[in-house]
């Protein structure tokens, strides 16, 4: 195998004297195996990080990760990029401030630029009750040790001149909170950054590869049928967020998890404008602009059950008029595109990743729709789940166990119903 | 967007409709002898097929009934609703 080609200024001078003509793939295609010690299911940005972690931090470097389409194609590219560790159970704080914290270093891990953009995060409130919450949560990410601030009126028509500040509006805006070191990131680049990273470690990439079943013998994982045919396995880990039930269904293993549709959309691009990630309580939307110019809206979910990847148009109205609303300047700029993602919506709203109950079988998912901002550390997790045969303490409570004995982490306090996360 | 048709109202948009989730998924006639096995999996562990779904939905803003309606997850096909109690 070829040692990886480091990018730097003097890669790109050398590539830019010759012509662009001599840059290498960034990983390989290889053939599959006949079998690893591990193979990951799903090629997007979390199980690319799960394999190279595996790698680098444990060691364990016959893996192939299985892409079922192309690396980048699947959720990791219909999310809309945020990232943050905004959280006030102390469960979620340890686990998405470390995933910021991998963040911050990403770039200079990966020799990648992931883009990450640590531009703030801001969630604005309407009433008295939504203030008390807000401060209430950023309180206890200042008792963590996780940056959070307060912000008035003047403050917010300071760093978001386009957001709609009047009283005349139908939920006026009184006040905000900040998480300063919050941002976006460029979602292919996270996934393309880890798949080649692992690559250069001997991580297999097998691209175009579904898996249609998982061999179980005496309560043991063994292997993966799959359309490119078998491949044994040591261990597996499932990284297939979205359609985590399916995958858990060919190991026998019922998940509390259900699959909605959230509807994201973006406009044709314009002058910056904006340079910090909006999220309105009163609508559940949030609004940042791209480095592209794009303004990117995500909304809520569609609120039923769903595979399709075909938000309502119903929501879709709704998305848009709650963002027009809050920021009238882009009211009359035309969307692009808009596409709906399958979301594993867990019945607490947190994530799984855990061992499952099958022998050397474990997963990451249950993301809701929250999954890009956990990328390094959802990878970090599984990583250290299969190389140890045991969770680490960050990831013990997203256990599958939790449904059973009440110690699930419903961190809005919304009770079990998948849809109302 | 989803037209459902409603016995009582005819074809109706989903937005004058609340979803309720997976029916027949039945509360636990007397959750005090339920075992903690059963209660988990009234409250957590529901089907989540990629195709047929039997579920609940309830016309809020129509005839104010809960419908058992047999739908697609993955093409979004109506394929029957009926009213959940005559």
């Amino acid at each position: 195998m070829a040692a990886m080609q480091r990018y730097s200024i003097f890669s790109l001078l050398r590539g830019a004297l010759s012509g662009h003509r001599d840059w290498q793939p960034a990983w390989r295609a290889p053939e599959p195996k006949s079998s690893y010690d591990v193979v990951i299911v799903g090629g997007g940005g979390h199980g690319l990080a799960a394999a190279y972690y595996l790698a680098r931090n444990h060691g364990i470097t016959n893996v192939a990760v299985l892409e079922r389409g192309w690396i980048g194609g699947g959720n990791t590219g219909r999310n809309t990029t945020i990232v943050r560790s905004n959280y006030l159970l102390p469960e979620n704080q340890r686990f998405y401030e470390h995933s910021l914290k991998l963040w911050e270093g990403l770039s200079r891990d990966l020799n990648y630029n992931v883009m990450f953009s640590p531009r703030g995060v801001i969630n604005v409130f309407h009433t008295d009750a939504q203030r008390d919450y807000w401060i209430r949560r950023h309180n206890g990410m200042r008792y963590a040790g996780i940056d959070a601030e307060l912000l008035t009126r003047a403050d917010l028509a300071r760093l978001v001149p386009a957001l709609d500040l009047s009283p005349g509006i139908r939920h006026p805006i009184v006040g905000g909170v900040i998480q300063p070191r919050g941002g976006v990131a460029r979602h292919d680049a996270v996934a393309w950054g880890y798949a080649r990273a692992a690559d250069a470690l001997g991580v297999d990439i097998i691209q175009d590869c579904e898996v249609t079943g998982i061999d179980v013998e005496a309560g043991r994982v063994t292997g993966l049928q799959t359309s490119r045919g078998p491949i044994g396995a040591g261990r597996v880990g499932l990284a297939v967020a979205g359609h985590s039930s399916r995958l858990a269904e060919m190991a026998g293993i019922r998940l509390p998890i259900e699959t909605h549709l959230l509807t994201a959309t973006v406009s044709e691009p314009v002058k910056p404008f904006m340079d910090k990630v909006v999220s309105v309580a009163a609508a559940h939307v949030y609004v940042s602009q791209t480095d592209k110019g794009e303004v990117l809206i995500g909304g809520t979910l569609d609120g039923y059950n769903s595979w399709s990847q075909r938000g309502s148009p119903a929501r879709l109205e709704d998305i848009l008029s709650a963002a027009c609303e809050y920021f009238p300047r882009i009211s009359r700029l035309r969307q692009l595109r808009h596409w709906a993602g399958v979301m594993d919506m867990s019945m607490d709203g947190s994530p799984i990743i855990a061992k499952l109950p099958v022998e050397g079988l474990a997963m990451t998912g249950g993301w809701c729709y929250g999954g890009f901002k956990a990328t390094p550390a959802s990878g970090w997790c599984l990583a250290w789940t299969l190389a140890n045969d045991a969770p680490h303490a960050l990831n013990a409570p997203f256990s599958l166990e939790r449904f059973r004995t009440g110690a699930v982490l419903d961190e809005n306090g919304a009770g079990p119903v998948a849809w109302g996360h | 967007m989803l037209l459902i048709p409603c016995p009582f109202c005819g074809d109706r948009d989903e937005t004058e409709f609340a979803y309720g989730g997976e029916a027949g998924n039945e509360r636990p006639a007397d959750p005090g002898a339920a075992t903690d096995e059963a209660w988990t999996d009234y409250l957590c562990f529901h089907d989540n097929p990629k195709g047929p779904h039997r579920e609940l939905w309830f016309h809020r803003d129509g005839c104010r009934r809960w419908l058992t309606v047999e739908r697609d997850t993955w093409t979004h096909e109506l394929r029957s609703a009926r009213l959940s109690r005559p």
